[in-house]
């Protein structure tokens, strides 16, 4: 595994594109702090976003997943290159003729995608624990560590984005294409929910089949901390009418993104397999 | 003799084409061996299924004693096909030390081979800075890092010019004096004629022969005689029940042997007749001529 790991990382590193890319994507994921510093002082009013509450833990699990999780198209394009450029270069068939097997080939590829997505995670946990750390209104242990499992979901959204992207370059064998292609399904996965939300089922129905659409599931893993936000400033406001949001994430939407997880991998093998290079 | 592979009624359609035929063949340790055929005659095709890149559709084949996979197999084995095929981005340095990981050799070897290929002075220079001729060259060295039990080479010469076609033979004759076994698909003739011993003959996909270059065909060579008295040379040759057609041309008596015969037996009895020679070669017919008469032979 660590020689499968090593062989990806010479590939990746000495290409100064990837290394660019991978450095600025881990530069912004630091940079949610600097969130942190946004700060109006003009007279009377005064704004310091830090002080709004985003940073209170549990909550700055939530926000900060969410907001680290849009960076992730910088690493859709390494992975997808990274992938598209063994065709391009037909470096793929050098590697098999070698002696890499297809499937330690793929498994190069996924074990890349997982250490990504890992190392983002540790990354978004270490960076939102000193954020809380320094801002949050509330630092008892239980608080700190509850609603962790917001990071096993962007763990997991992250694996399986780019999974789907791994596959994608794999398919398509260009990376400009492949990336055309994925901004083009998630085109796609709203027509479809326009159309069977309009023309076949109920909304409500609708809205539940897309949540089994590739993209539509890995974004649903977690929603939008916005309207949270809210909710938890008016309840500290006024105690009254409670707006009653589901945030959570639910195993059923862990479930959906680990299936096509799993499904991008296989295909990404049996494509190989079945393809004369 | 040790067997490295063995290749067993192998067939690959493409669609409707069939590029590969039925196909069996044996490679032994110690020899080199030369793939023949013109372009598309399904060389590539036959190396590309044994190296794991294309599938098969029919029949099958074995490496070394057959009990190891095939990409276990081939980090034994060294092969380049077509062009080379490197990271650009990458020296040349980096790129062997990725092939190590790849073949799980370690990485000791990387300046020796180099310094075989004349590459040494090149080597933290990235592999899109290289001439064909190098890049070729460090496919190669690539193929050679493992010490290989068996050098695969496709094509290894095409598109270079012939100061690079010259390097690349010295090096496959060096490798081969050392007594790597080498499989080389060509469809130079006489390439694969300086440096084989033996040779797969392939058309359109199917075997026309395989064994070793001079058993090609059952010929006992021919005479090429020059005299001033021509037409008594002629008659005496087409009297003679051990000699076959006979060609004159220019003056060049060419006597294509029936039965083996010594020139010097020859020269003794012709002189005897009163035939005196200005000239007298015994020759074999070159590969390319044993080639053309096998194909046309084949086609009829």
């Amino acid at each position: 595994m660590v020689r499968l790991l090593h062989i990806e990382f010479i590939k990746l590193w000495n290409n100064r594109a990837s290394k660019i890319l991978i450095i600025s994507y881990f530069v912004l994921l630091t940079s949610i702090a600097l969130v942190a510093a946004i700060k109006f002082d003009i007279g009377p009013i005064q704004f310091h976003l830090a002080d709004q509450g985003i940073f209170n833990f549990p909550y700055v699990w939530h926000f900060n997943t969410y907001i680290a999780a849009l960076f992730k198209l910088f690493l859709a394009i390494v992975i997808v290159s990274m992938m598209s450029n063994e065709y391009s270069n037909k470096t793929i068939k050098q590697n098999l003729i070698d002696g890499l097997s297809k499937k330690e080939f793929i498994l190069s590829k996924f074990l890349t995608v997982i250490s990504f997505a890992l190392i983002s995670t540790i990354f978004v946990f270490v960076v939102s624990l000193i954020l809380g750390l320094v801002y949050s209104d509330f630092n008892e242990l239980p608080i700190i560590f509850s609603d962790l499992e917001f990071l096993l979901a962007f763990f997991l959204k992250l694996t399986g984005f780019f999974s789907f992207c791994l596959f994608l370059g794999i398919l398509v064998k260009r990376s400009a294409f492949a990336l055309g292609f994925l901004i083009l399904w998630s085109i796609i996965e709203q027509i479809v929910f326009g159309i069977l939300g309009w023309k076949f089922v109920s909304w409500e129905t609708a809205k539940i089949i897309k949540g089994f659409f590739p993209l539509q599931s890995m974004s649903n893993l977690i929603k939008e901390p916005f309207s949270r936000l809210k909710a938890v400033q008016s309840i500290a406001n006024e105690i009254g009418e409670q707006v009653i949001l589901d945030y959570q994430v639910h195993w059923y939407e862990i479930t959906i993104v680990l299936c096509w997880t799993a499904i991008f991998v296989y295909l990404s093998y049996a494509l190989l397999k079945k393809r004369d290079l | 003799m040790e067997k490295i592979l063995i290749v067993n009624h192998l067939t690959k359609n493409f669609g409707h084409l069939t590029a590969v035929k039925d196909l069996s063949f044996t490679i032994e340790k110690g020899n080199v061996y030369g793939i023949l055929g013109p372009n598309g005659s399904g060389k590539s095709t036959t190396l590309g299924i044994v190296l794991n890149v294309v599938n098969r559709t029919k029949g099958d084949f074995a490496w070394f004693d057959g009990n190891t996979s095939t990409h276990e197999a081939l980090k034994k084995v060294g092969a380049i096909i077509e062009r080379p095929n490197f990271y650009p981005y990458m020296t040349a340095v980096q790129n062997l030390n990725l092939v190590c990981k790849i073949k799980e050799v370690p990485n000791t070897k990387i300046e020796e081979k180099l310094e075989l290929v004349g590459l040494l002075d090149r080597k933290n220079s990235k592999f899109n800075t290289y001439s064909l001729g190098m890049k070729q060259r460090l496919a190669i060295a690539s193929a050679l890092l493992n010490d290989p039990e068996i050098l695969i080479l496709d094509e290894p010469t095409n598109g270079l010019d012939p100061q690079g076609i010259h390097q690349i033979r010295e090096i496959i004759k060096k490798i081969a004096s050392e007594g790597t076994t080498i499989l080389l698909a060509s469809h130079l003739l006489d390439e694969v004629e300086k440096v084989c011993s033996h040779v797969i003959i392939l058309r359109k996909g199917e075997k026309l022969y395989s064994g070793r270059v001079d058993g090609m065909l059952a010929s006992h060579g021919f005479f090429e005689l020059r005299t001033e008295n021509t037409k008594l040379l002629t008659d005496y040759l087409e009297k003679n029940a051990s000699f076959g057609p006979i060609k004159v041309e220019n003056g060049l008596v060419t006597a294509i042997l029936k039965e083996e015969m010594d020139a010097t037996a020859l020269n003794k009895t012709l002189f005897a007749q009163g035939v005196v020679l200005s000239h007298l070669v015994k020759r074999k017919e070159s590969l390319e001529e044993q080639f053309l008469t096998l194909t046309k032979n084949q086609a009829n």
